[in-house]
């Protein structure tokens, strides 16, 4: 459904489609599960939500949540593909993604996290 | 010519019919002419309050209408529920609120997305939530 990825030794995983809030949870423990899995061969994730033109709070949250419980698993996220509507919107209803990291796309997400290392 | 005014009623009882009221709000604003940003806003403030209507006010329909004032095209979207209503109504308005899994920021975040925000509620009988995005025209 969520398609998980190995790309330059890190996670990538694209957001495909509209999702619904139990798929929403479904992507999250599946992105931790694929950095436990990968046992260390991998060194950070990037998500790319290129793809969604919509991202409320609910889905803003599992973003964030994602981020801080890869982190707490030893792993960087950047989140890449913000579409510039999705990033107005989020800032009017006060919401900017605290503590996640943003790249304007995967090359991008991809050399932060090489920089990391 | 002045498009007929049109009106869709989507019931909420299920995540997928939250789904199903965005993609519904989101293409009646693109038929209206409404640009990226203003379908954005409102697909986002639809899909938060529709999520109210099945979380909180344990289901409930949204209604999307267009509307006409003069030169002005607008989308009414009017959410209702029969659920436990909102005790304090001026503290769920504020944000930072506790909710289920959710920021606390829906209720008011919707609010700055839209031109016209009406919130009714009565504890044990329920709340409606109407809101209103013109065309900049």
């Amino acid at each position: 459904m969520i398609p998980i990825l190995r790309v330059a030794g890190h996670i990538l995983v694209s957001v495909q489609t509209e999702l619904g809030d139990d798929v929403v949870a479904q992507f999250q423990d599946a992105v931790l599960m694929a950095i436990h899995e990968d046992r260390g061969r991998t060194d950070g994730i990037v998500i790319d939500i290129t793809a969604l033109e919509v991202v409320d709070t609910y889905v803003a949250r599992v973003l964030a949540d994602t981020a801080a419980m890869a982190k707490l698993m030893g792993r960087r996220t950047v989140v890449v593909g913000m579409r510039p509507e999705v990033a107005a919107t989020l800032v009017q209803m006060g919401f900017t993604l605290p503590g996640v990291q943003t790249a304007l796309n995967i090359d991008d997400g991809i050399a932060w996290l090489d920089a990391q290392r | 010519m002045t498009p007929a005014a049109v009106s869709h009623q989507v019931s909420v009882t299920t995540q997928d019919d939250v789904v199903a009221a965005r993609r519904q709000a989101r293409a009646m604003a693109i038929e209206l002419g409404f640009d990226a940003f203003a379908v954005a806003a409102i697909t986002t403030a639809t899909s938060e309050l529709a999520r109210n209507v099945f979380v909180h006010g344990g289901g409930g329909f949204v209604t999307i209408e267009t509307l006409r004032t003069g030169e002005r095209l607008g989308l009414c979207l009017t959410f209702c529920d029969e659920g436990p209503g909102i005790e304090d109504v001026e503290q769920a308005l504020q944000g930072g609120f506790s909710t289920k899994r959710s920021l606390g920021l829906g209720l008011s975040g919707s609010r700055r997305l839209v031109d016209e925000f009406e919130l009714t509620s009565t504890p044990g009988e329920g709340t409606k939530v109407r809101v209103v995005k013109w065309t900049r025209r």
